[in-house]
């Protein structure tokens, strides 16, 4: 999902998949999609020979965009969120005037 | 295909995370002792599943009380739980999906029939599970629930992890 993340860590072998948050392995109830995930990271697994080799899944996630980046989200605002927000709106209220 | 890794994150987190630094000097790199036929595979999954009926859920009022906290603590996900009694906990994401099919995020049944069908040794008895939204520091997970889990592995004889992230 976010691939970008492991090669900055520098992991040894990365599957990336074009999938919301929450769906590494794909859509429920969708066995050939989950399968092909898998098998993926065992053939990565199986046959990378060196550090940081990264392998992309070329699935297409069916679910358009707009929705699937509503979806993925929690129902409510996580509590980081709400304390993220009021941190930024306290540190521009103690700005000084210009 | 190249993934975006950017396409579903919030577009308010994207600086953040192009921002931060990690310091590896040292690319991780441990190569696979025996064939992927002979070895025995086990899942990690940050979605925050728990085993309903037999564990406590991870502990999201202590987060909601203090936001910059996660439960940093780990539960162990037998490979044959039954979906009715998978239970999810976590703030970050909507886990709807995952309390209808666990596979999005802990593909056991794939696993088993890659296991059934000689594609990889063993499918391990024992899966983990952690809730992945952190203290930054990640002190207990780097001093105890981590050594805790690979010490497991070891113990069982688990010959490659797949950590997958929610």
């Amino acid at each position: 999902m976010v691939p970008f993340i492991a090669e900055r860590f520098r992991l040894s072998r990365i599957i990336g998949v074009q999938f919301p948050f929450g769906h590494a392995f794909g859509m429920p109830d969708d066995p050939a999609m989950q399968r092909t995930v898998s098998e993926a990271a065992i053939d990565l697994l199986a046959n990378a020979t060196e550090p940081e080799t990264r392998v992309d899944v070329e699935i297409e996630w069916p679910i358009d965009d707009k929705t699937a980046y509503r979806d993925w989200q929690p129902t409510e605002p996580s509590p980081s969120v709400k304390y993220n927000k009021e941190r930024r709106k306290r540190i521009e209220e103690q700005r000084p005037a210009t | 295909m190249t993934v975006d890794s950017f396409k579903y994150l919030p577009h308010s987190f994207r600086a953040g995370f192009e921002q931060v630094e990690f310091q590896h000097d040292e690319p991780v790199w441990s190569p696979l002792e025996h064939a992927i036929e002979d070895s025995t595979i086990a899942l990690l999954t940050s979605a925050g599943i728990y085993v309903k009926g037999e564990q406590q859920p991870f502990d999201l009022d202590t987060e909601r009380a203090n936001p910059t906290w996660g439960d940093p603590t780990y539960r162990v996900i037998p490979r044959d739980l039954e979906q009715d009694h998978v239970g999810v906990a976590h703030l970050h994401i909507n886990t709807r999906d995952i309390e209808r099919d666990i596979n999005v995020a802990l593909p056991l049944r794939a696993f088993a029939e890659l296991e059934a069908e000689g594609r990889i040794g063993r499918l391990a008895e024992d899966h983990y599970s952690f809730m992945g939204y952190q203290d930054s520091r990640l002190a207990d997970w780097r001093t105890t629930q981590i050594p805790e889990v690979a010490n497991r592995l070891k113990q069982s004889g688990v010959s490659a992890l797949v950590l997958a992230p929610a």
